[in-house]
Formats: structure tokens, sequence, C-alpha cells
């Protein structure tokens, strides 16, 4: 592990089930991530996914990379572009700096409209 | 301007009043609805499609991204949240920032969570920013930061960011008209080749001192300064010289994401339009294409171009 490494990219096909899925499996239930009619009320053309999701998923392409014995230490994300149903996200990543058994990895999320995350998440490799 | 004052003076005064409850309590001693739990670990990989075998088994732990989801009130109502955050909220939602979006989430992780931790946590409010356009529409971010701790220890912190704000596109009722594009600007300098447009000619300025072709359409030459003109109809053929993708901002009229070349005509001047009937994110520079004329509304007919298959 060097810093420079780029990590193989995570497509996740932003689904309507996975966006309610993941609002209900992180106890969201702000409407403008279930309910179509309330969102555009809102200003939004559709739901989209809450950030609690996202935050998940950018835990699990870490994890999925580094394996099971990887320690997630800190994971920071700001968030853009919505990710709306129909869409993809494609994660990737770069490894910025290593120090010992610690790397923080750079990771950004793209989608058909933007950028929906940038973020530094810190992880422990016990060797 | 005396009018733009007192709209200024009153927004700093809103201001103020929301930076008052910087550094006050948002949560007080919360309680997670539940201890940290199999199932609830379950149907959390499941939606994330997180297969990681640390969270199954005896040995289970929580995924450390779930850390906020121990927290969260969800359907109960059963909130946490203290007076003095209810009441910012509440001065946001009075001044028509009600709809809310998370934008930041920062977690560091102390010690895993295993199934069996009771969960508490305590929140403050750390900032108010002052009032910021974003492409939702004004608003105001809310950042505040959480301890949350498992059996009495501190097992991770959680500083989120909310922007609080007044929707900018609000649906349209249903009898509210079309929005339509902007008009062109007509003068006596452009009014021919607005009129020959009408006509669904696109006519090129041609210097009758030195011949040399401009556009768009100026007073004078300004190869030899002539103020003497005729015109010549454009063929229609071109190339995109360059070209931009509008993403954002959307306007009026205009659905992003779409495609505005600088075209380079036959005739060898250049001129700004919209590349049609391709996607956008297929227009190309060289791309051959072809002139057309566009209704939008019973009195706007523009020039586009046609992208050309190769």
């Amino acid at each position: 592990m060097n810093a420079g490494d780029r990590i193989p990219p995570l497509e996740i096909p932003v689904t309507r089930t996975l966006i309610v899925a993941g609002a209900i499996a992180s106890r969201d239930y702000q409407d403008v991530h279930h309910d179509p009619e309330r969102a555009r009320q809102k200003g939004s053309p559709d739901i989209f996914m809450n950030i609690l999701t996202t935050n998940g998923l950018v835990g699990r392409y870490i994890t999925d990379h580094f394996g099971p014995r990887a320690e997630l230490r800190r994971v920071a994300i700001r968030l853009g572009a919505p990710n709306h149903p129909g869409d993809t996200m494609v994660l990737t990543g770069t490894v910025e700096q290593v120090d010992g058994d610690t790397a923080t990895v750079r990771v950004v999320g793209a989608n058909g409209i933007g950028t929906h995350v940038t973020g530094t998440v810190t992880v422990r490799i016990p060797a | 301007m005396s009018g733009d004052r007192a709209i200024h003076e009153e927004n700093a005064g809103f201001e103020a009043r929301l930076k008052a409850y910087e550094g006050r309590p948002a949560a007080a001693t919360g309680t997670g609805r539940d201890p940290v739990n199999q199932p609830m670990i379950r149907h959390w990989c499941e939606a994330m499609g997180d297969t990681n075998p640390a969270y199954t088994g005896p040995d289970a732990i929580a995924p450390p991204a779930m850390l906020q989801a121990w927290t969260m009130a969800g359907l109960s109502r059963r909130s946490a949240r203290t007076a003095a955050y209810d009441e910012l909220l509440g001065l946001l939602d009075a001044s028509g920032h009600d709809a809310v979006v998370a934008t930041d989430c920062e977690q560091e992780y102390l010690r895993p969570l295993r199934p069996g931790d009771e969960i508490t946590f305590d929140s403050v409010i750390e900032a108010v920013s002052e009032r910021k356009t974003t492409k939702l529409g004004p608003g105001y971010f809310v950042t505040t930061r959480t301890d949350i701790r498992a059996g009495g220890e501190l097992a991770g912190t959680h500083r989120f960011r909310i922007l609080k704000y007044a929707p900018a596109r609000r649906p349209k009722a249903s009898n509210a008209p079309e929005e339509r594009r902007p008009r062109p600007v007509v003068n006596r300098d452009n009014a021919g080749f607005w009129e020959g447009v009408a006509r669904h000619e696109l006519l090129i300025q041609r210097c009758t001192g030195c011949g040399t072709l401009r556009f768009p359409w100026l007073p004078g030459c300004n190869s030899c300064g002539s103020p003497e003109w005729d015109t010549v109809e454009a063929s229609g053929e071109g190339t995109v010289y360059s070209y931009v993708v509008m993403h954002h901002p959307p306007f009026p009229a205009f659905a992003p994401p779409y495609a505005v070349g600088l075209i380079e005509l036959a005739e060898g001047v250049r001129i700004v339009s919209d590349v049609v009937g391709v996607p956008y994110d297929e227009v190309r520079i060289g791309m051959p294409v072809r002139l057309e004329f566009r209704r939008y509304d019973d009195e706007l007919v523009l020039p586009v171009f046609q992208g050309v298959a190769p």
C-alpha cells in the first residue's frame, strides 16, 4: 500500500429501492428520501439518497477493498449533486497518505449529473 | 436604496439572532432507541450491499459508518433535541427556510460498537453560517457535533452539517404560463440580422469597402473601418469550433444539460448557438453541423445547429 495507489472503482446502481432501503435502515424518515411528491414540493425532481446511505456506501467501498480486518477510523464526506433513482454512482479512491498501518484515502463518487460525494477516509489495516 | 438598506439591516439582525445559538446544546443526554443490535446491523448491510464478515457472527461489530443510525429518533418522535435547537430550526422555518438537506458528515470512530452496547449522546450547535445562495435556494448551514457513548464510554464523534433553505424551484401551478426564452435585443445595428432570421436566412455582414465578412453584426468594419456594408446569406454548413455543456445554473426555459457551440460557418465567421439533434455529451470539436431554424414560441425563431453524423 503506497500513496498514489488507486482503488478499483465500485459502480452503485442508484435504484429507488436502494434509496428507500438505505433511508429506512438508517432510521431516516425525511419525506424527501421516500415520497416523490413531497420531494418535488421541496424543489427536487424526485427522491434522493440520504447522507447516511452515502456514508455507508463509502465505508463499504473502503472495507470491500482492504478486507474484513480493515478498521475504519474516520469518514468525512461532503455531498454535491444528489443521487436520484435511475442514476449510477461510480466510487473511485486514491490512497493519499500512508502512516505505518494507517492510510488516508480520498474518495469521489460521480453520478450522471456531477459529483455526488467527495470525502476522506482514514483506515487502519493491522499487519 | 433605503429599502435595500432596511432589508440588509433586518437580515443582519436576523443573522445575529441565529448566531446566538452557537455553542448551545442541540441534544442533551439522548439515549439510543435500541441498544446496538444484530437485526439493525443486518438491515443496514442488506441495504448497503455490504457483505463484510466483520459485521456477522458471534464477534460481530456494527459497521462504523452506521454510527449516526443508533441516535436516530425514527418515527418515534422521541427526540433528544433541546429547546434551543428547536427554536433555531423554528426561526429558520418561520423565515421560509423550511426545507432541509444534509451536506456534510464527519465521523471519527474511537472504538467499535457491538451488539448489546447501550448508546447515549450529547450534541452541540457548533456553527450557523451567514445567508448563502445555493442551487436549491437561499439558506443557512447549521453544523452540530455529537459525542456518542457506548456504556458511558466515548465511542465516536459525529459532525453533521445541514442546509436549511427556501426552495428556489417551488412546483409551478398547473395554470402557470410556460417559461419563455429571453427575447433578443434588437437595435438598428442588428435589426437586419433578425429580419433575416424571421425569413429563415442567416445573414453575414460583408464590408463593401474591403470585402471582409463579419459576425456578429457591427456598425463598421474592423479591418478597414468602412461603415458601408451589404450581406451574404450563410450556406448553413459549419463545424463545431468549440463548445461548452451547461449543467448549472439552470435558467427558466432551458433544461440542462445542453450543449452550446461556437460554430465556425463555411464562410469563415463564427456564431454561438445551441447544438441540437445529438446528445450533449457526444458534441465534439470539429463535428460537422448544419443550420436550422427552430421556433420556440409564437414570436421567437432562432438559428440552431444540427449535429451531422460523420
